[in-house]
């Protein structure tokens, strides 16, 4: 099996970004997944994001894991670094990768099993960090490359195709990420690319760690009568809570809110998110009243999706710990470098 | 035994007393009197309340190496007294604290027994439990300076340096110095038969241990990303790392750092951390020990098979699993060299002492990202955290980093199409570009199967190729490495071959063989891939002693894989308790299989 690259014709008329590129410029490999697998929408709203924020391709490093979510890096923006990992270590690669180059736009895609079983530690401390990057998790309560084992975001009574419902606790991503102080955390789901195409430019352009936690279907596990992750299910039961605009540095908020209706929240890099709050009572900048809010909608049967909760004033990693701007990888290395006299001075102190 | 400085002191205490800063005060005492000194520092795996040793060994001819013997033993500590007595040599010392009466059935009529009231004039002079504990120590400096001869001069400004704002310490130390030195030379006549004098062959050294020679050899180096999971006997690299950043590395203009350190949440996420830094062109690193080798073995496959330059330093300690975390070993080299599953072996790089532990790091650096591959420096827990008298550090203003093969945005832009995994040059090694220099040069890294174009593959010819090629690379690397340091004596056919720090026992061990007329040829190895001169050296040879201290003869089973020596040649000298191996063990074990009728 090899990854099939897609033939670039585009038509003229198309629309094109900032930087005069059209969404074909920001398109992958084919997808090898399933028909219909939900990932696959997924990487469409990725597309449609970097397009639309005018994202220079190389200035874009794509991160992931093992899995199916961790294949699609491969799937988006052929022009940009790719870094396809070992299992549950996204996270630390991206971490050094950071470290050594602050500039490029971080992307990690990952999926259950990858963030919630064998990462879960790395996940938590990326967290801990406020790393800067967008971390997508692609949500389907199942492993699919081993064939249908239950993942831990599998929830209580959820039915796999065969043998025994799971009994277990599910983790919930967005509830640890949100006890750990992550800085931007949504949830949506791969079918509603009109709520996550908007919350992926925010969790790409946000300053600190963003979690978007999408329930994404695995068709071929998963999505049957029984199963809490199925498209059925979630179409059901998925509730929005707050739907964000993305405004653009410098451009005008051009559409017409209902008084009361739009909160405008400015980004480090000048970009707005407004907020449309669907359920006025939900405060997405208070960890506390987010956490009950999200506990009592999980009990009664419902998926939270929007953003849930913002923090732009939290320092990242690099301002947490007093690194220069420029990139660690482009100081030149006389800037590096004691040198000689130094060195017969600091000796001084071991004889 | 009378002797002129070529005397073994170790010191009995208890953890955690402040004995350390006596002990290094004793050592360096003797140093700036221009005599060489080997500090070796035995201590448990504890922070307060366990046996601890140190041993300071005056070797007026350089050695390097620890001696088997004890001259003067300082026994501060109750709880060991018995061992401690019993570890004297015949005509030897033992000093003890005679404040409580000592056991009637603590005899031994081969040594000399010095009772010294140490609590009780310290007691006497000082004010708080804790003052007390701390001065007794610096008490017995004191007397030992005037059994040996020390210089009090040298003490005190010592002293007058370590406590330079506090003036107040400086006093309270040099009292209790005198105290000792005092009640010393009152009762017992100084100095000793063995004792010390003056030399003036120290003046162009230094004493440092080998992680913080590493640590500032990184600095040197021009890391930039370190990335570590605390761990004995290697934790202190890291703090020497830091240490020196924050001295030089701070950018004057902004008051911002040039350097990030992150400590990581385990191993495995340490490595992982390097690998991504170093993949978007910083110089990173981590320190370590075993058991971190043990959890980074996934990603280091991965840095070898993706081609990532990596920089690892292994700190070894005693194994296997937790092992004793505070004795040294060479126990790590097979799992280095062959680290992960499938077909992976890696570049390693043996520094003998703190000096080369320095040398090596920006030699670490410049392999890793020349041949694109994991660079592991084995240094040991001996190396590492123990005090050696080195030559004062050099740096040479001449030297250029290596990045290897990294295209510039303007190559990229004068190229069709860059293909990450080609054979440009027909040396193994590929061109690499860095993110977000230019779009040309984007490609997907995997661990996964790929094509030398860069793409996933799982068609047997393309994967085959690529893994073929990092054949190639091996011998690249193999040419590229330090050579192995070679040593001929008379003609002879017969052999010592070693590395890292079984260096210091060998060349003491030549000497002591040669005066009896046992002549060996000498070689250590730096690297591996082992250089053609190794292979050479051992067909030179009838037989070819291999000395290394872990119990399975890793060096030696690394010879036969990488060089096909002939192991009918290859006579295992093992040394493995954890404690530093000495020349007394290297002569021994040539004399028996001499004596065997085995070479020579």
């Amino acid at each position: 099996m090899t990854y099939i690259a897609k033939p670039k014709i585009s038509h003229p008329g198309m629309p094109k970004n900032k930087l005069g590129l059209t969404s074909r410029d920001y398109e992958g490999a084919v997808s090898t997944l399933c028909a219909g697998c939900g990932h696959d929408s997924v990487t469409a709203a990725i597309i449609q994001a970097v397009f639309e924020l005018g994202i220079e391709p190389h200035m874009l490093a794509k991160m992931s894991g093992i899995g199916c979510s961790s294949k699609t890096p491969a799937y988006f923006v052929s022009q940009s670094h790719g870094f396809n990992s070992v299992h549950g270590r996204m996270p630390s690669v991206t971490t050094g990768a950071n470290a050594a180059n602050r500039d490029l736009v971080y992307i990690g895609v990952s999926g259950d099993g990858d963030s919630l079983s064998i990462g879960v530690g790395q996940f938590v401390h990326a967290i801990r960090r406020n790393l800067n990057m967008c971390y997508v998790i692609e949500n389907n309560g199942v492993y699919g490359l081993t064939k249908g084992q239950f993942s831990a975001s599998a929830d209580i009574g959820s039915k796999p195709k065969k043998g025994e419902a799971n009994n277990q606790e599910p983790i919930d991503a967005v509830s640890t990420a949100l006890s750990l102080g992550a800085t931007y955390i949504a949830r949506s789901f791969s079918g509603d690319k009109e709520q996550l195409v908007p919350l992926l430019k925010g969790a790409l352009m946000h300053r600190g760690f963003a979690l978007v936690d999408i329930v994404s279907p695995c068709v071929t596990f998963n999505d049957h009568e029984g199963s809490t992750k199925s498209y059925a299910h979630t179409r059901q039961f998925y509730h929005h809570v707050i739907d964000i605009d993305y405004i653009p540095p410098a451009e005008e908020i051009k559409a017409a809110y209902a008084e009361g209706e739009a909160m405008p929240i400015q980004m480090h890099d000048g970009s707005t998110i407004v907020l449309r709050k669907v359920d006025r009572d939900y405060d997405l900048t208070s960890r506390a009243s987010a956490f009950k809010y999200l506990r009592e909608r999980f009990n009664a049967g419902e998926i939270t999706t929007g953003l849930l909760y913002l923090d732009e004033s939290r320092a990242e990693m690099h301002e947490l710990m007093g690194n220069i701007d420029t990139p660690l990888s482009r100081v030149p290395y006389e800037r590096l470098n004691p040198g000689s006299a130094e060195l017969k001075k600091l000796q001084g102190r071991y004889r | 035994m009378a002797s002129v400085n070529d005397v073994v002191i170790k010191i009995a205490t208890v953890n955690g007393t402040g004995s350390a800063s006596a002990n290094g005060l004793l050592m360096k005492s003797i140093f700036r009197m221009g005599i060489p000194v080997v500090g070796k520092n035995y201590f448990p795996s504890n922070i307060q309340g366990l046996p601890t040793w140190y041993e300071i060994r005056v070797t007026g001819s350089g050695y390097q190496s620890r001696s088997n013997r004890v001259d003067i033993m300082v026994a501060m500590n109750a709880q060991t007294y018995a061992k401690d007595m019993a570890d004297v040599s015949s005509g030897g010392w033992m000093i003890y604290d005679s404040t409580w009466p000592r056991s009637q059935l603590l005899k031994r009529d081969d040594i000399t027994i010095i009772g010294i009231p140490f609590s009780r004039l310290c007691n006497e002079s000082f004010e708080g439990a804790r003052a007390r504990i701390l001065m007794k120590n610096i008490a017995y400096v004191g007397a030992l300076a005037a059994l040996l001869e020390i210089d009090l001069a040298v003490i005190k400004a010592l002293l007058e340096e370590t406590f330079a704002a506090k003036a107040k310490l400086i006093d309270s130390n040099m009292q209790a110095i005198q105290l000792g030195y005092d009640y010393a030379r009152a009762n017992f006549k100084c100095p000793l038969p063995m004792h010390i004098e003056p030399m003036d062959a120290t003046s162009k050294s230094i004493i440092m241990d080998g992680n913080t020679a590493a640590g500032l050899g990184c600095v040197y180096a021009g890391a930039t990303v370190g990335a570590w999971y605390p761990i004995t006997p290697s934790t202190s690299l890291m703090d020497a790392f830091r240490k020196f950043a924050a001295k030089y590395r701070v950018d004057p203009e902004t008051g911002k750092n040039n350097y990030c350190v992150i400590q990581a949440e385990d191993e495995l996420a340490a490595i992982g951390m390097v690998i991504g830094a170093a993949w978007n062109g910083a110089r990173s690193f981590t320190p370590t020990s075993g058991p971190g080798i043990s959890l980074m073995s996934e990603f280091i496959g991965y840095a070898y098979y993706a081609e990532i330059p990596t920089v690892i330093f292994d700190v070894q300690r005693t194994g296997p699993s937790t092992g004793m975390p505070t004795r040294t070993q060479q126990c790590d080299i097979m799992s280095c060299a062959y680290a992960s599953h499938g077909d992976t072996k890696h570049v390693l790089l043996f520094p003998a002492n703190p000096e080369e532990c320095f040398y090596m790091a920006p030699v670490a650096f410049d392999m890793a990202e020349r041949l694109q591959t994991p660079v592991m420096v084995l240094s040991d827990l001996d190396i590492g955290m123990n005090d050696w008298m080195v030559p004062e550090l050099q740096w040479d203003e001449s030297y250029v980093p290596d990045r290897g093969k990294v295209l510039s945005a303007e190559q990229l832009e004068k190229m069709d199409k860059f293909y990450r995994y080609l054979d440009v040059d027909g040396d193994g090694i590929p061109y690499r570009t860095l993110p977000g220099v230019h779009p040309k040069g984007a490609y997907f890294t995997r661990g996964s199967g790929h094509t030398k174009l860069g793409a996933y593959t799982e068609d047997a010819a393309a994967y085959q190729d690529v893994i073929d090629r990092l054949l190639v690379k091996w011998e690249t690397a193999r040419s590229l490495l330090p050579k192995a340091e070679i040593r001929y004596s008379k003609f002879n056919k017969a052999g010592i071959l070693t590395v890292g720090s079984g260096d210091g026992a060998c060349i003491e061990a030549l000497d002591r063989l040669a005066k009896q007329d046992v002549h060996l040829n000498y070689c250590r190895v730096k690297s591996f891939p082992f250089g053609d001169e190794v292979g050479e050296f051992i067909e030179q040879h009838d037989v070819v002693y291999v000395v290394e201290q872990n119990r399975d003869a890793q060096l030696r089973t690394l010879l036969i894989i990488d060089i096909n020596a002939d192991q009918r040649k290859l006579v295992p000298m093992l040394h493995y308790n954890g404690m530093p191996i000495n020349s007394g063990f290297v002569v021994d074990k040539v004399l028996e299989e001499i004596a065997k009728g085995r070479a020579a």
